[in-house]
């Protein structure tokens, strides 16, 4: 997984509600294809016109966006489907973290398991951050620091924010979650012995 | 004191990781043709055997045609997959319910259908619609493939325990109010994101006279609401229906089992961190106006206007909402005109759904400009249909019988409903797009979708009782 220190940027403003996993990236792309090259149709039903050409109006087609590594959004962020792809486009368009006021529970799982930071924020200092992007046409950069728990805004206004110790350690050095339960697997098994025993009706009918 | 949530998770703990997070063992693990594939290669490339492949179960639903007489090669590009998934489930020893095969099916029809789920267990699926299972009485829940990979590599998973939420439907249903009706008037009142970061409980008297199926389909929207989980505790209803199907317990077993899982429901004095009430009378069919499963209203409703939306943020959703859909404010849902109806996914595609789909239609004819498709959830509620003639009575009315899949509710397999054809469809979602780009969703009940099928427009299932 890729490791996630700080990352700075202009911060890309979407501020809708309940921006699910279908409009972030359409089933049809992910469909037989793998983890990387979905940036390309990452948002495309809001982002492109009918004959394929880039949407002037949708806000992440700015130029000063392009490219941009923040991504401000609205409550709900990332509901409905499990697909990873959602991530995986996100992060194929350039970002490397969300801010939003709540996710959905899948997608914000989906994010850690891919170096990519989902932050929660209230949503007035997510339109604050906006206006000061915005503000600067993008010419001034917010800063995502893991380390040290805080989001600088382009004023230049440390904000806080709270992390998992668990996830943001795996962020921080890039760790692979399975080489770390298998440390467990003694454990694991022992689980089972135990619970084959307590409960063998959950294990008979598919045991082979 | 403890709530069915806590009798579930709480034994399910192998570890405790700290910072809240614990080490979870998944008693079963489910795979389809969109994700498993690749997963079952991605854990064998990372260099790690399928921890434990008697308790993974495979099924190809999401990217396979529905057409009658398809093939697995009828869409090429799910062929490929199912290529894939067939090749890792062969090298690594996972049970496979293959296309046409007994037991295939949707993901969660054929789960529960063949007792791979159990009151009790816990069961994950790389398929945000898992919490469906929770029907049983079990904890299942929905992650993403790197989740998947994790589980299929160890058979656990870290996660943390989520608060908990019981939603209380009190009274008897009212006419046309079937479960699809309760749980969308639920996210109706409580929002998209209510659930988030909970797991649901459904109790109350009109929970506890809902048939599985009905539980099910309850269970099925609990995503729709924010919670990747969601449960009915397990009853005589439960056990009744769970007897005798191919991977319950047999025999002795059986009835050690029951007479566990009859201690599984919450205790009479649980707290939970939310607990919410509706009154069964307050609901009535219910039919979605709007690109989220919030946006939705009784059957009688009227079209909202944005400018009585309660903050700018829902003003600016609700127009364009309206937009998308192509819909007037102020003026009433029913009486819509209708292109397209689609009746199945995991939501509405058991036998009960079909029946009471195909009783709005007997001796009635589908309107001449809708296309009507119907997609039973699985091998087995196909048979079962065509033994009791539904597939007749659907035919005759003017709807297409197709073969089992996911087919419209997601349009991953070729099949989507086109570009500004409006459908009233008894999937889970009605987000932009989900349907075939451009396509307008309403998603109701079965029988709503029967009736907006005649009507040829959206309609009140009460005007069609039989």
């Amino acid at each position: 997984m890729e490791k996630f220190t700080t990352v700075s940027g202009p911060a890309a403003p979407l501020l809708r509600a309940n921006v699910d996993t279908d409009v972030i990236i359409p089933i049809q792309r992910l469909v037989g294809t793998g983890r990387t090259g979905l940036g390309p149709y990452a948002f495309e039903r809001l982002r492109y016109e009918k004959d394929g050409s880039d949407n002037p109006d949708f806000v992440l087609n700015r130029p000063q966006y392009r490219g941009s590594p923040i991504l401000l959004a609205g409550p709900n962020f990332g509901c409905g489907s499990s697909r990873e792809g959602a991530v995986w486009a996100l992060m194929g368009m350039g970002f490397r973290a969300v801010i939003a006021p709540s996710f959905g529970d899948i997608f914000f799982n989906n994010c850690s398991q891919n170096g990519m930071l989902p932050i929660v924020l209230p949503m007035d200092i997510i339109d604050r951050i906006a206006a000061e992007t915005e503000a600067a046409q993008g010419a001034r950069h917010t800063t995502v620091d893991l380390a040290r728990q805080l989001v600088v805004t382009p004023d230049g206004t440390e904000i806080p924010f709270t992390v998992d110790g668990r996830k943001k350690e795996a962020l921080l050095l890039g760790l692979d979650d399975i080489a770390l339960t298998l440390r467990l697997k003694d454990r694991i098994e022992g689980w089972y012995a135990a619970d084959r025993a307590a409960r063998p009706w959950t294990w008979e009918g598919v045991e082979r | 004191m403890p709530t069915l949530l806590d009798k579930i998770w709480d034994p399910h703990v192998v570890a405790d990781l700290g910072n809240g997070w614990s080490l979870l063992y998944c008693d079963r693990v489910l795979v389809h043709d969109l994700s498993g594939g690749r997963a079952l290669q991605e854990v064998g490339e990372a260099g790690y055997p399928v921890a434990r492949p008697d308790l993974v179960f495979a099924t190809p639903d999401h990217a396979v045609s529905s057409a009658p007489g398809r093939t697995s090669e009828t869409f090429p590009t799910g062929a490929r997959l199912l290529a894939g998934l067939r090749k890792r489930v062969a090298e690594t020893g996972v049970r496979m319910f293959d296309l046409g095969e007994d037991g295939n099916g949707i993901v969660h029809v054929m789960g529960p259908e063949l007792g791979i789920v159990l009151p009790g267990t816990t069961l994950v699926c790389g398929d945000s619609h898992t919490c469906t299972n929770g029907g049983v009485g079990a904890l299942a829940f929905g992650i993403g493939a790197s989740e998947l990979k994790h589980v299929l590599a160890t058979q656990t998973l870290p996660q943390r325990k989520p608060r908990s939420m019981r939603i209380r439907f009190e009274g008897a249903a009212p006419a046309g109010v079937t479960p699809k009706d309760m749980i969308l008037a639920a996210i109706g009142r409580f929002g998209a994101a209510a659930g988030t970061g909970y797991a649901v409980e459904y109790a109350g008297s009109a929970v506890r006279a809902l048939s599985v199926e009905g539980r099910l389909t309850l269970c099925n929207l609990s995503i729709e609401m924010g919670a990747k989980m969601g449960m009915v505790a397990a009853d005589d209803t439960t056990f009744q229906w769970l007897h005798g199907r191919d991977f319950a317990p047999k025999g002795a077993s059986w009835d050690a089992a029951v007479a566990a899982w009859r201690k599984l429901p919450s205790d009479d004095d649980a707290v939970f961190d939310r607990d919410l009430l509706i009154d069964m009378r307050d609901i009535a069919p219910q039919i979605t106006w709007g690109t989220s499963p919030e946006q939705v209203l009784p059957v009688t409703g009227i079209v909202p206007n944005p400018a009585d939306a309660p903050d700018d943020e829902k003003r600016n959703a609700w127009e364009a909402a309206l937009t998308y859909m192509g819909l007037t404010p102020g003026a009433p849902i029913a009486g819509t005109k209708v292109d397209w109806v689609f009746i199945g996914s995991c939501t509405n595609s058991r036998i009960e759904d079909l029946r009471a789909a195909a009783e709005v239609l007997r001796g009635r004819k589908v309107a001449n400009h809708v296309t009507a498709w119907v997609v039973p959830g699985s091998e087995r509620v196909k048979h079962e249909a065509e033994a009791e003639g539904l597939d007749a009575a659907f035919r005759e009315a003017g709807f297409e019988w197709r073969e089992p899949g996911c087919a419209l509710c997601v349009a991953a397999n070729g099949e989507s409903v086109p570009p500004g054809a409006r459908c009233v469809s008894t999937s889970n979602r009605n987000f932009v797009g989900r349907q075939g780009t451009g396509a307008r969703t309403h998603l109701a009940s079965p029988a709503m979708a029967a009736a907006a099928a005649v009507a040829g427009a959206i309609a009140d299932v009460r005007h069609y009782a039989a």
